[in-house]
């Protein structure tokens, strides 16, 4: 095939901008973003947790999350003191059976604790993103997957909505999207930690009790926190790897 | 929170899967025990059992075409259920069903019925006028062989497809079970035991449900009942429904000595949301006065008019135990919080797409299906085909 220089001319702009609308087309480009060389996941540290709902409010406007449902949310536990019974024998054990709230969430904090016994504490909850992950395992058509940078995903415009991962997500992460019919979850806020900006809620949590951390980083600072912390994972006998460490987990968490 | 009682991790208070994904195992549950009671008499020349043959296998069939409806329905985006097919997920129980399910329809429940059928279709095929011709010519495949050589040629490989029949019907209700007991994150579920007891109540409802159906349409047809049939159905329907129950208990049994974390809470639900439909439906009514039943009827010799009473009371009673038992498995395990903390209710939508409705128009449609297969293919013995034969 014989093209001039003036058909060139007119061509090249022509492919341009054909280029163009495929690009526009396909998902936002994050040039500077290498999958393969990030292992997220974050880090909770308890006793820094105040329970005020901003990292579930920020999470929700970021993220457009229908009205009832959760890709974080914060729990409040009250391990109550260990009791004699009139029998002699031990009433409840306050590690199996706390008391635990969540109103909505956790979105606008919760109530003024009357209890004075016992332990109150905060626990945020989000998808785990874990390394061997039951949700992914079950999905009929890989619609789910663990990307090569250790975030598990929703390819939205593939799922069936059976949900059956929500049966199999051992921490009630997931749930079917009311309008869309389809699974939804945490998604590490992928959108912004592929721009190198960190999740909506570890930006908003006011204290420092969420933190995004990269695996894969050698100057991340969870290198240094995991030296010297004890850092536990929720479930650890569902061995799902999970991504989401937690500082000071009491034993009643579950 | 209305309904929610302790405390549920907050997107746990919707339960996804709905009265119609209990529909599901129950309908696959009939197919897979109707198949095995045909093969009684095929591989295993249960000479007693003949005159539910033919019915069996069109009872299996019409609720196989049936079985997938649920689950399409119950899907998010149903016109998307095709990418089963297309792209299964290697590591899903889930994503096998498209093949197992076609496996069974194509190369087991339609092959067999028509090979066993073919030299009906053949001389009916002669016989028949108008569309109904052009319909059993087609059916013929383009085979009107029915020189005694071939049909004893069709007649082996009848014996072969059953044989390989019976463990794919194993396979096509165990994964069912599978589908259930592989879930670690449910404790509910979560037990190897599940697909073996599957199978066995597949087994029961299969069982039953062909017996009833065999007594309804002879009485229907104005037929004697042939006692000595239903005798032996019955007799095999007692000892499964042992085995099936046994099975029960030792899971049952199991959980409550083994008592891990989860048993405080899945104890508490037995005797509260679920007391109705575990203890008394499935257990009580559905288990233990059949099985009584059925045992008085093995061990009394009882005039013919009461044994057919038994059966048609242990028959339905062993059909609802099923339906009740796929419902504890199905909706209970998702009445309770993962967090082991608390529980929810399942409220039954009534004329929506997961509805009463729609899931009762599931369970009478098969009998629609069994109906035309019926008129086109009649089951019974060839003394009544002119009678019975094309309307």
């Amino acid at each position: 095939m014989n093209i001039s220089r003036r058909q060139m001319l007119i061509l090249l702009p022509a492919a341009a901008v054909a280029w163009e609308s495929v690009l526009a087309g396909s998902p936002e480009a994050s040039p500077n973003y290498k999958i393969s060389d990030h292992w997220w996941g974050m880090l909770i540290d308890i006793p820094k947790c105040i329970g005020c709902g901003n990292c579930v409010r920020a999470c929700q406007t970021e993220n457009d999350v229908p009205e009832g449902f959760f890709r974080t949310w914060v729990e409040r536990y009250h391990r109550s003191d260990w009791t004699m019974a009139q029998t002699g024998a031990l009433s409840a054990n306050p590690l199996i059976d706390p008391e635990v709230i969540s109103p909505d969430g956790g979105k606008e904090g919760f109530p003024v604790a009357t209890d004075e016994s016992g332990r109150y504490f905060f626990v945020p909850k989000l998808c785990n993103h874990c390394a061997d992950s039951p949700c992914t395992q079950v999905c009929p058509v890989g619609a789910t997957f663990i990307g090569p940078d250790g975030v598990v995903l929703v390819d939205q415009s593939y799922c069936l909505g059976c949900a059956y991962c929500v049966q199999a997500c051992p921490y009630g992460c997931r749930y079917i999207h009311p309008e869309k019919k389809v699974a939804d979850k945490c998604t590490l806020c992928y959108h912004r930690i592929t721009k190198g900006l960190t999740t909506a809620c570890c930006e908003a949590c006011p204290t420092g009790a969420r933190q995004l951390f990269d695996l894969k980083n050698p100057k991340d600072p969870i290198h240094e926190f995991l030296k010297t912390h004890s850092v536990q994972v929720l479930k650890p006998q569902m061995a799902t790897g999970a991504k989401a460490f937690y500082n000071g987990l009491d034993g009643s968490v579950r | 929170m209305s309904g929610v009682e302790g405390y549920m991790y907050p997107n746990e208070i919707t339960l996804y899967w709905s009265v119609l994904i209990v529909l599901y195992p129950f309908i696959t549950g009939l197919v897979a025990g109707a198949f095995i009671l045909a093969s009684l008499e095929r591989v295993f020349r249960v000479e007693a059992v003949k005159p539910t043959y033919r019915l069996a296998l069109l009872t299996a069939l019409s609720f196989l075409l049936v079985a997938p409806l649920p689950l399409v329905l119950h899907l998010g985006h149903p016109f998307r259920s095709p990418e089963m097919y297309f792209t299964p997920h290697s590591s899903s129980a889930m994503a096998m069903f498209g093949y197992v399910y076609l496996w069974y329809l194509m190369a087991v429940l339609v092959l067999e019925i028509w090979l066993d059928y073919r030299r009906e279709i053949v001389l009916l095929s002669q016989s028949s006028k108008g569309l109904l011709r052009l319909i059993y010519k087609v059916m013929t495949l383009g085979s009107s062989n029915i020189s005694a050589r071939s049909l004893s040629i069709d007649e082996r490989a009848g014996w072969i497809v059953t044989l390989i029949g019976i463990p794919s019907a194993f396979l096509l209700h165990g994964y069912v079970g599978f589908i259930f007991g592989s879930i670690k994150a449910n404790p509910w579920w979560s037990s190897p035991l599940m697909p073996v007891v599957f199978i066995f109540s597949a087994m029961v409802s299969g069982i039953a449900g062909v017996m009833l159906l065999y007594m309804a349409l002879t009485k229907l047809r104005k037929q004697e009942i042939d006692m000595r049939c239903v005798d032996s159905i019955a007799m095999y329907l007692f000892y499964i429904f042992i085995i099936d129950f046994s099975l029960e208990m030792l899971d049952l049994v199991h959980r409550i000595y083994e008592a891990d974390e989860s048993f405080p809470r899945l104890n508490f639900m037995v005797h509260t949301q679920l007391y109705f439909s575990h203890i008394v439906v499935q257990i009580l009514l559905g288990t233990l006065v059949p099985l009584t039943l059925l045992f008085v009827t093995q061990v009394v010799k009882l005039p013919e008019i009461a044994r057919k009473y038994m059966y048609v009371i242990s028959g339905i009673l062993a059909l609802i135990s099923v339906l009740a038992m796929r419902w504890n498995v199905v909706i209970g395990g998702q009445l309770f919080s993962k967090s082991f903390l608390g529980y929810t209710t399942y409220k039954m939508a009534l004329v929506t797409r997961e509805g009463l409705l729609v899931a009762i128009a599931l369970t009478i449609l098969p009998l629609f299906f069994l109906w035309a297969l019926i008129k086109l293919l009649p089951p019974w013995a060839a003394k009544n085909e002119a009678e019975a034969g094309p309307a």
